[in-house]
């Protein structure tokens, strides 16, 4: 199994809960301070530094207008750790490829990054939360699709090797796409999405040889999800993907004693309580299936997945395997656990950072981690061995 | 009063049409919430005229293809519909985005429309880059949508959507999905429909709720001077839906406007 580091370089300072309908979107940024901002910024980055020392991964992502998250591009980032880190796999989950303008610059710069790395990326694309569409003033009714059209004309960007070729797309149009520089990891880099309850999204991602990642989901659902996706291979007569083609995000805390660990879950969990949002923000019309957006206007429906979560507080957190913490061996236990209940996943992506934690807690926590949990869960879950689609069962690749 | 529904093939887009009453035919074209399917107004002009009443696509039994995806596109089914029923000197009455679809029309070709009613319509954009000319109903929460829309919030016929059944629910899903993919940007207009409004060479009545926080006033005075002969009516304790909250002060505009222009076509 790989680990990643995770942190969503998360504003802290917010106005008192009564005072802000929502952390997205609409919040002033005169909430933010640059002075205390510009030490968050470069303490995140200290962490993914630390990560990279201990023999971890990192993982970065991107969220606009919003104070859950202070990267408006994961490029940034992950630019930076391209040179600050050495062994790392810099994981970027993901590009917004649905709302960008451009995919053709974003493969240029996914190409670049793996170059100046010695090819350490890991290249995710996302549909992007609903939010999204207010900031990038995408279509909410068109993103699904768009999600999958970028990533065809990245991947082929990346792949084509003698010139110019032209794309006419649905949504995009480029006449002379010749993309400079090719990627370091050739064909190119390993590419991941992510996804909630959309099976077929899960199980086009896979078939294609890219891995799918899911966040804060209860293990049921995760289960039903990574399950879903290996009956559905094997009803289309294909391989078993292996484990490494799964990935999933729990908030994660280690400390030498329990009520260590539990003290330091609590602030992460700060993330979960503070991450709120009004709720036409949720439901764009298009963003979600008709039937829930049906059950959103007439009332049936009334909060997603973290709203659940989040009344249900940390216990159901810690059972649903949400949120993971303990001393070292209780959370090697609750890994194992986890892995074995979901249908198995060879990527465990922590989240060890949010809200108003300092350098020095953080670095114990992952320290802890990569120290004394990661050596005894190495080598859990199976690896791929070719790069690629996944190949009909006899030999045949598919598209 | 004899009333039917067809679902009609207009070059492979299957329309849900309601046809009301006899005489003169005239074109209803419904907004973005579809409030206009079964306004008593509907009675009133059937008397008169053939009230000739398409859903929009994803609205009703209308299929919403893939092909259709912008309003300018929607335009061209609603004039092959005309042609379809071969309707002459049509007088049309589109509200909101039924407005916007109006103007696309005569925009395009006026050889079948003889008039047209504008309730609240959007479509263009006169102001600045930095003006919001039409507000974000996608943006703003339920309440407060409803209060720049209406006057008196009380009378939003989607006050409660929780008495919708869930097939009903559905219904409304589909239609603002519909809506959301026609509409969601440009926002609400054509940026070229502004340079094309000099075709729309008929008689035009632009009529507007005093009180429409949606789309103001002014935008609506805008959009009668940029017409070769529009007229601007007012109707006071009303927001972006007159015919709803003020249904009789409607009728009288509307009446006026017709008996005026009778000889037209």
């Amino acid at each position: 199994m790989e680990f990643y580091h995770f942190t969503e370089f998360a504003w802290p300072h917010l106005p008192p809960d009564d005072e802000f309908t929502s952390a997205r979107l609409n919040l002033p940024s005169s909430v933010y301070d640059p002075k205390k901002g510009a030490d968050l910024y470069n303490m995140c980055l200290d962490q993914y530094v630390l990560a990279d020392e201990l023999g971890l991964n990192c993982m970065v992502n991107e969220h606009h207008q919003t104070s859950t998250c202070l990267n408006p591009s994961g490029v940034v980032p992950l630019s930076i750790l391209a040179r600050q880190t050495r062994n790392a796999r810099i994981l970027i989950l993901g590009n917004p490829a649905a709302n960008l303008a451009d995919p053709i610059r974003c493969a240029e710069e996914m190409a670049m990054i793996d170059n100046i790395s010695y090819g350490r990326l890991d290249c995710g694309f996302v549909r992007g939360v609903p939010y999204e569409l207010f900031a990038s003033n995408c279509n909410p009714t068109e993103t699904a699709e768009r999600l999958w059209e970028s990533i065809d004309l990245i991947q082929k960007a990346w792949t084509t090797q003698d010139g110019p070729f032209n794309y006419e797309g649905k949504w995009i149009h480029k006449r002379q796409v010749n993309v400079w520089p090719r990627p370091y990891q050739q064909p190119h880099p390993p590419v991941w999405t992510t996804g909630g309850s959309d099976l077929a999204h899960a199980c086009r991602t896979v078939a294609r040889g890219f891995t799918f990642a899911m966040f804060l989901t209860p293990v049921d659902k995760l289960a039903a999800m990574f399950n879903g996706v290996r009956s559905w291979c094997r009803e289309q007569g294909l391989q078993r993907p292996a484990d490494d083609k799964f990935a999933f995000m729990p908030l994660v805390a280690v400390g030498e004693t329990e009520k260590e660990a539990r003290e330091v879950i609590e602030r992460v969990f700060w993330y979960v309580v503070n991450n709120k949002a009004e709720p036409q923000h949720r439901a764009p019309p298009g963003y979600v299936e008709t039937s829930l957006y049906a059950d959103f206007l007439s009332g049936r429906f009334t909060g997603g997945r973290t709203d659940a979560i989040r009344r249900q507080g940390m216990e159901y957190f810690r059972e649903n395997h949400v949120a993971i913490y303990g001393t070292p061996e209780n959370v090697v236990s609750q890994i194992k656990a986890l892995h074995k209940k979901s249908g198995g996943f060879g990527n465990l992506i922590a989240m060890l950072h949010s809200g108003d934690m300092d350098f020095d807690m953080t670095a114990k926590s992952m320290t802890l981690f990569a120290e004394k949990v990661v050596p005894h869960l190495k080598d859990l879950g199976t690896v791929s061995k070719t790069f690629g689609p996944l190949r009909k069962r006899g030999g045949k690749r598919v598209a | 009063m004899t009333t039917r529904s067809d679902i009609l093939n207009i070059e492979g887009v299957r329309i849900d049409v309601e046809r009301r009453g006899k005489g003169r035919p005239l074109l209803l074209l419904h907004g973005e919430d579809g409030f206009e399917a079964n306004l008593p107004l509907l009675d009133d002009l059937a008397r008169n005229f053939e009230v000739v009443a398409p859903r929009m696509p994803g609205f009703g039994k209308s299929m919403a293809p893939e092909s259709l995806r912008s309003i300018d596109d929607v335009s061209y089914v609603w004039l092959d519909l005309l042609a379809r029923l071969d309707l002459k000197s049509v007088t049309v009455l589109g509200f909101s985005v039924g407005g916007w679809l109006a103007l696309e029309m005569a925009t395009k070709n006026t050889s079948r429309i003889a008039r047209m009613v504008l309730a609240g319509s959007v479509g263009v954009k006169f102001g600045g880059a930095y003006d919001r000319d039409i507000e974000d109903i996608y943006f703003h929460n339920a309440k407060a949508v409803r209060a720049m829309r209406f006057h008196d919030p009380e009378k939003d016929p989607h006050l409660d959507l929780t008495t919708l059944s869930k097939r009903e629910a559905m219904g409304l899903a589909r239609s603002r999905e519909a809506i959301a993919k026609l509409c969601w940007e440009p926002y609400f207009h054509n940026p070229s429909l502004r340079h094309r409004l000099h075709r729309a060479d008929v008689p035009v009545q632009v009529v507007w709720g005093a009180k429409d926080g949606m789309t103001a006033p002014k935008y609506g005075r805008a959009l009668a001077k940029s017409l070769p002969t529009g007229r601007f009516g007012s109707i006071p304790k009303a927001g972006h839906f007159p015919h709803i909250e003020q249904p009789e002060r409607f009728a009288a505009v509307l009446k006026n406007f017709l008996d005026s222009t009778k000889g037209v076509r």
